[in-house]
């Protein structure tokens, strides 16, 4: 594999990981938003924050795939010529946000399921309840920030 | 396999808010009169809402609308064996001693979708034992030749209801879900200790009530039978060496006492779920939570119409879920 190859595979892994971590993690957060909602509508955008709280990691797998092939040149319309030292660094850089991404983005959403519990119980506790689920995502912006430096500081 | 039923999970947990606490309990026994009681669960959502309402219907009702819920959720009901084999047991047994004596409605039937009355005298008429459960054909066989060669009732009984303690321990272990095998080992605990205290009562030899108590891991059989041939309290004794101390404690104090520690043990066993988000556990913790309360409700309503001391009525009250 060549140096381009590297990267492009690195950008792809962020964003595809990052991505099936969120799906995941707001599929079942869905399933458990639904499951209270059925029972009592009124407590829709409450349940529906804590849904979208583990769809943040695939943003930022997103991002790190658009920074990444910007610094390779795939979006400006012209591939740049990378030693394959250089795509393999760029491959590792985007590693930190792919493998996170796809875990804490799962457990991110099974957190939410359990907060959503504490909503269909206790609505008055939606502030307390939000932050179980928030502290998840704690690693996921560590392991966006590594991602991001890394990507940012190579040298093409 | 856990996330399998989060949206159910998520329902009950939304359902669990209308369940009655403690608190809505003790309003509920400082009724003046069945009336004013049923009043006060029809203002809880209780019954048809119809304005008139009648106890039994409003309770009927109440256990229809679980069972609605479970149905709506999807769920396959062979999870709620360990909870509904008693009955399929009982009706089992009516129908034995129906086409015994030839007394078909003299017999108190559970309803059921698949072995209900008609079926169930059916089957036992035609002595068609393959259209039973693969679990209940021999018992069935054995329960009926054994009815119809000594007209012994309780050696009927006997027979029946160790099956059904065996079923429930069986039932519990294929669903592979802890919270079920520990149910179903606190019920056939429960009813085990249960049969030793009624055996210690109407002197039952050891043989009898060897055969009578179901095998299970928390009791050691041998030696509670062999304590029932002593005293009660004997059979304290044993059940202080036992996860069980409590039981034999509330025992020692009256047996309504004793019947309604019976009861909370098995919500003291299904507890510890209202803080699991996943699993089938919440849900079949839901489902005997709703048939504490009904049966809660009932000793109360029953309580208020023979107009019992409101100290007797809370001495038989269960523990809530909530």
């Amino acid at each position: 594999m060549n140096g381009l190859t590297w990267a492009l595979l690195g950008a792809m892994l962020a964003v595809i990981l990052a991505g099936c971590g969120s799906a995941l993690g707001v599929g079942l957060a869905g399933q458990a938003a639904a499951g209270v909602v059925t029972e009592d509508p009124s407590k829709f955008v409450k349940v529906l924050v804590l849904q979208l709280l583990p769809g943040t990691q695939g943003i930022y797998g997103l991002l790190i795939g658009f920074i990444a092939l910007s610094k390779i040149g795939l979006l400006g319309g012209g591939a740049a010529d990378i030693s394959k030292g250089t795509g393999m660094m760029i491959f590792a850089a985007c590693l930190p946000i792919a493998i996170v991404g796809l875990i804490s983005a799962y457990h991110q959403g099974k957190t939410s399921v359990a907060s959503i519990g504490i909503i269909a119980k206790k609505p008055d506790q939606f502030g307390k309840a939000m932050l179980f689920p928030a502290m998840v995502e704690t690693y996921a912006i560590l392991a966006l920030l590594i991602s991001f430096m890394a990507v940012s500081a190579i040298p093409v | 396999m856990s996330e399998l039923y989060t949206y159910a999970v998520a329902r009950v947990r939304a359902m669990e808010d209308s369940l009655f606490s403690d608190g809505i309990i003790e309003q509920l026994i400082n009724c003046k009169d069945e009336r004013q009681a049923l009043t006060f669960l029809e203002e809880k959502g209780w019954g048809s809402g119809d304005g008139n309402p009648d106890a039994e219907v409003m309770l009927q009702k109440e256990e229809e609308k679980t069972w609605s819920f479970i149905d709506e959720l999807g769920i396959d009901k062979k999870i709620f064996d360990v909870y509904t084999l008693p009955k399929c047991f009982h009706n089992l047994k009516a129908a034995i001693k129906a086409v015994g004596l030839n007394k078909e409605d003299a017999q108190f039937f559970y309803e059921d979708e698949h072995y209900g009355q008609t079926e169930m005298l059916q089957i036992i008429r035609e002595k068609s034992y393959e259209d039973l459960p693969e679990m209940m054909r021999e018992v069935a066989s054995e329960g009926y030749e054994a009815f119809m060669q000594t007209g012994d009732g309780q050696l009927l009984d006997v027979i029946i209801d160790r099956a059904t303690l065996e079923a429930i321990l069986e039932a519990g272990k294929k669903t592979k879900e802890p919270l079920i095998e520990s149910y179903a080992e606190t019920t056939v605990a429960v009813a085990n200790i249960k049969i030793a205290v009624r055996s210690e009562a109407t002197k039952k030899n050891l043989g009898f009530v060897e055969r009578a108590l179901a095998p299970c891991k928390t009791l050691d059989v041998t030696a509670l039978a062999k304590a029932t041939q002593i005293n009660r309290d004997a059979i304290i004794d044993y059940l202080s060496g036992t996860i069980y101390k409590e039981g034999g404690e509330a025992l020692a104090e009256s047996a309504s006492v004793f019947e309604r520690w019976c009861d909370n043990q098995m919500i003291a066993t299904i507890a510890g779920e209202k803080y699991n988000p996943f699993t089938i556990g919440p849900v079949f913790a839901y489902v005997i939570a709703r048939q504490n309360e009904i049966k809660t409700v009932r000793i109360i309503l029953s309580g208020i119409r023979n107009d019992l001391p409101e100290k007797e009525i809370r001495e038989r009250v269960r523990r809530m879920y909530v």
